[in-house]
């Protein structure tokens, strides 16, 4: 018997780390790594409220976030390869041409 | 058994993320992202989630992560170097992400008495029952995505695309 809240709990670590990575890390695949991050913590708090109230609706959520972070994870990292060959750095301090 | 099998995985989730945060190198992070991933997948099964457990181990530590160690290979993506910005990323980012934890920990644990526990092989959800929820009442939602990964494959071929 493992209680409910003992996913949440796991789930809301998991979703601390992702959002410290994501504002510690320098590197713009490793940003993007720590989103993916985030998206799998909040899909196991799905699963656990799906669960908790027998519910086939929260596991169809996650499966729809899942087809948007494929898409995205594609769309995104096209991105990434088309920064680098335009300023050729990955740092994120020097891909500033639209800050104050 | 069910608690046992959570502190195991759970606990390498967290490692794993934990190692995700202060590993340098993004070949690093990217490889202790797929042991959280598959991990979490145990937790789906523990959960009665069988064709979420399949689909995580395919396509998140599958499919996605071999397109994210893919890309970093191809750039050559070095360790990251600690720049001015990454001090205050530090001193801003580690108490942030604190206080949001201390935050969701203090809701899920005081309200975490109307919530019941859940044990093994209590409640599974069958493709069977997962499948006639997707392809009836959702048929129309399910379409749409599938043309939305064709508009995102088009587009990540039109951005990689070198430009003449």
């Amino acid at each position: 018997m493992v209680p409910i809240s003992y996913y949440l709990v796991l789930s809301a670590i998991l979703f601390s780390i992702g959002v410290a990575a994501f504002l510690i890390k320098r590197n713009i695949i490793s940003i993007f790594m720590s989103i993916e991050l985030m998206l799998n913590a909040v899909n196991l708090s799905f699963v656990a409220f799906a669960h908790q109230w027998h519910q086939v609706s929260g596991q169809i959520f996650v499966f729809f976030v899942m087809v948007v972070a494929a898409a995205e994870a594609a769309v995104g990292l096209a991105i990434i390869i088309a920064i680098f060959r335009s300023r050729s750095t990955l740092n994120v301090d020097q891909v500033d041409l639209m800050k104050l | 058994m069910h608690l046992v099998l959570f502190f195991i995985f759970g606990g390498l989730c967290v490692a794993g993320a934990l190692n995700l945060l202060f590993q340098r190198h993004p070949i690093n992070s990217a490889l202790s992202l797929i042991v959280v991933m598959s991990s979490l997948a145990v937790l789906y099964l523990l959960l009665g989630a069988e064709f979420l457990a399949a689909a995580q181990v395919i396509v998140y530590s599958g499919a996605i992560m071999v397109l994210f160690t893919f890309v970093i290979m191809l750039l050559n993506a070095g360790r990251e170097e600690r720049t001015h910005g990454s001090k205050a990323a530090y001193a801003i980012g580690i108490p942030g992400a604190a206080a949001l934890f201390a935050a969701l920990t203090y809701i899920f644990l005081s309200n975490g008495t109307h919530l019941s526990s859940a044990s093994l092989g209590e409640y599974l959800v069958t493709t069977d029952a997962l499948s006639r929820v997707l392809f009836r009442d959702l048929l129309l939602p399910f379409e749409v995505t599938s043309v939305l990964i064709l508009v995102a494959v088009l587009g990540a071929v039109a951005l990689a695309r070198k430009e003449n």
